[in-house]
């Protein structure tokens, strides 16, 4: 079946390369203060999250990861990691930052240009797909498909999938998974970024109290960033073990091929 | 055709992870190029454009109540400038100061502190965003740009407002950074490059752009830009230019360091700060 038009597949392609780009350089941006509050300023000496390194017992240093009152060891990965041979001081390592080396200057006008890339793509993605009605055959869960929740959570935690005809629309997980993603999490990641500004503060003051402050935004950024990463993660699984070369012929040609019912969609399988 | 689909595959496979791997090497590679950087500016335009345009004269920054400000404000940038002249007027509270105020302007002036408090006044407690992140609240008192200006009556031409300060970052010619040196030494190692910064036309009249002489209700202290300080509230922290010695007026920022506005613009930061 023609499962995805153009604009959904071009908009998904350049959405991966803008979400990648974003989320390296916000990482670079985060290093320069590695530490979140909330409300309006920062708390110095009470941050609700910081990362940063010390020495332990011995003297050998640590990276550490404080969340509240709570510390967690996380050398190697975050506050200290391997860099060009050496341990560096820092935040997120070198090989998730862009740039890899502590540039914040630069850091940021990656972020900047990529963020006004992500959100005419976004515009356009969400104009289609209210014009078309693609937008609400994707991501609105039919009302049969509302009742067999039950299922669909089965048929994740077992990773088996829909086939036949049930195959030719998205699982009501996915539907509702793609309906926060796409009018929450993204729209909120934007609306915080902007929080942070102080010309948006004085432009449009609203936005900034919707967030309890700039610091209080910043954290909001932050944590949706995170939730982002999951879903990402969680899809390319998810790409993977339903058929990752008929899901990325969907992708890339908008040609999705439905197996019948029973036919075994993944290879090897015996009826 | 059936043999052809695993190689196809293979092929496809390998061929995305050179793409992906490229891409990330490529993207400093390309930051470096002329074009990459021209490139990577539009983000800077596309928000300068769109701030401007949602941003009237009048809309002022987020102003919070005494019980807002902040405990401890963070110093930041130059804290204790090393400078034989900055630190013979510290010794000397200040007393022989004059701001000078020139370039593109009918009368050049110049004031003391104590004219310069007996002008106009205006007093906010407002948010300093810091470009790396944080933010602290501090009330601020000083005469308003405008007044200064208004005093000295721009010329047609000018479009740009220069502050030259009293810290020197460095020494051209690859010195220390920070003016940990003796920086008021030529000898030391080349020429010292005092902080600059400039901001337009616009933002200079904003009645919230200040030269503010007192923080938090006492005298502004050293660690924090004695004895005048820039408040620009509508942009981040590296725009409110501190130790602020003069003031010039100019059509074009071409001549000034290395033609970028500022002294962390001409190392890659944006010139306007909004966001």
């Amino acid at each position: 079946m023609f499962r995805h038009p153009l604009v959904i597949r071009l908009a998904h392609w350049i959405n991966v390369v803008c979400l990648a780009i974003l989320l390296m350089s916000g990482l670079q941006i985060f290093n320069a203060h590695p530490a979140l509050y909330w409300g309006a300023a920062s708390t110095f000496d009470s941050p609700a999250l910081a990362i940063t390194s010390d020495q332990d017992a011995k003297g050998e240093p640590r990276g550490i990861v404080t969340i509240g009152e709570r510390t967690f060891d996380t050398t190697g990965w975050l506050g200290l990691s391997p860099s060009e041979g050496t341990l560096a001081e820092r935040a997120f390592p070198a090989w998730s930052t862009l740039p890899a080396g502590q540039d914040l200057a630069t850091g940021r006008r990656w972020h900047f240009l990529f963020a006004w890339a992500f959100v005419i793509n976004g515009l356009v993605y969400l104009l289609y797909g209210l014009g078309s009605g693609q937008l609400r055959r994707r991501v609105i869960p039919d009302r049969d498909q509302i009742r067999d929740i039950g299922g669909s959570i089965r048929e994740h935690l077992t990773l088996h999938f829909p086939e036949g005809e049930e195959a030719k629309r998205y699982n009501v997980l996915q539907k509702l998974t793609y309906l926060v993603v796409v009018m929450v999490l993204l729209p909120v990641m934007v609306l915080a970024g902007l929080a942070m500004s102080p010309g948006m503060d004085a432009a449009l003051p609203v936005l900034t109290d919707l967030f309890g402050g700039r610091q209080s935004a910043r954290s909001v950024h932050f944590i949706v960033a995170n939730l982002l990463v999951l879903f990402v993660i969680v899809h390319v699984v998810l790409v993977l073990v339903s058929g990752v070369w008929n899901n990325m012929r969907g992708m890339i040609t908008g040609w999705f091929a439905i197996a019948p019912p029973g036919a075994g969609a993944r290879t090897g399988e015996t009826r | 055709m059936k043999p052809i689909v695993p190689h196809r595959r293979r092929f496809l496979t390998a061929a995305a992870g050179l793409v992906a791997a490229a891409a990330l090497g490529g993207c400093d590679r390309l930051a470096g190029t002329a074009f990459g950087r021209r490139a990577l500016k539009l983000g800077e335009d596309a928000n300068l454009f769109v701030q401007r345009l949602l941003l009237t004269p009048a809309s002022l920054a987020r102003e919070f109540p005494e019980s807002a400000i902040s405990a401890y404000f963070k110093p930041n940038g130059t804290i204790d400038p090393t400078d034989r002249d900055y630190k013979a007027l510290v010794a000397e509270g200040f007393g022989s100061f004059r701001l000078e105020l020139g370039g593109l302007v009918e009368r050049p002036l110049s004031f003391s502190l104590e004219q310069l408090r007996a002008l106009p006044a205006r007093t906010q407690i407002t948010r300093h965003d810091c470009v790396e992140g944080w933010s602290s609240i501090g009330k601020w008192t000083g005469v308003p740009l405008a007044e200064l200006l208004q005093r000295a009556g721009l010329k047609p031409e000018a479009r740009y407002i220069v502050f030259h300060c009293a810290d020197t970052m460095e020494l051209a010619g690859g010195g220390l950074e920070g003016g940990t040196s003796e920086a008021g030494d030529d000898e030391a190692g080349g020429t010292p490059i005092r902080y600059y910064e400039s901001i337009d036309l616009t933002d200079a009249y904003h009645p919230q752009t200040i030269l503010a002489y007192a923080m938090n209700g006492k005298t502004l202290p050293v660690e924090h830009g004695a004895p005048l300080r820039l408040r620009l509230e509508r942009q981040l922290g590296y725009k409110q230019a501190k130790y602020v010695m003069r003031i010039a007026v100019v059509d074009s920022l071409a001549g000034i360091g290395d033609g970028q506005g500022g002294y962390w613009e001409d190392r890659g930061y944006e010139w306007y700060a909004g966001i």
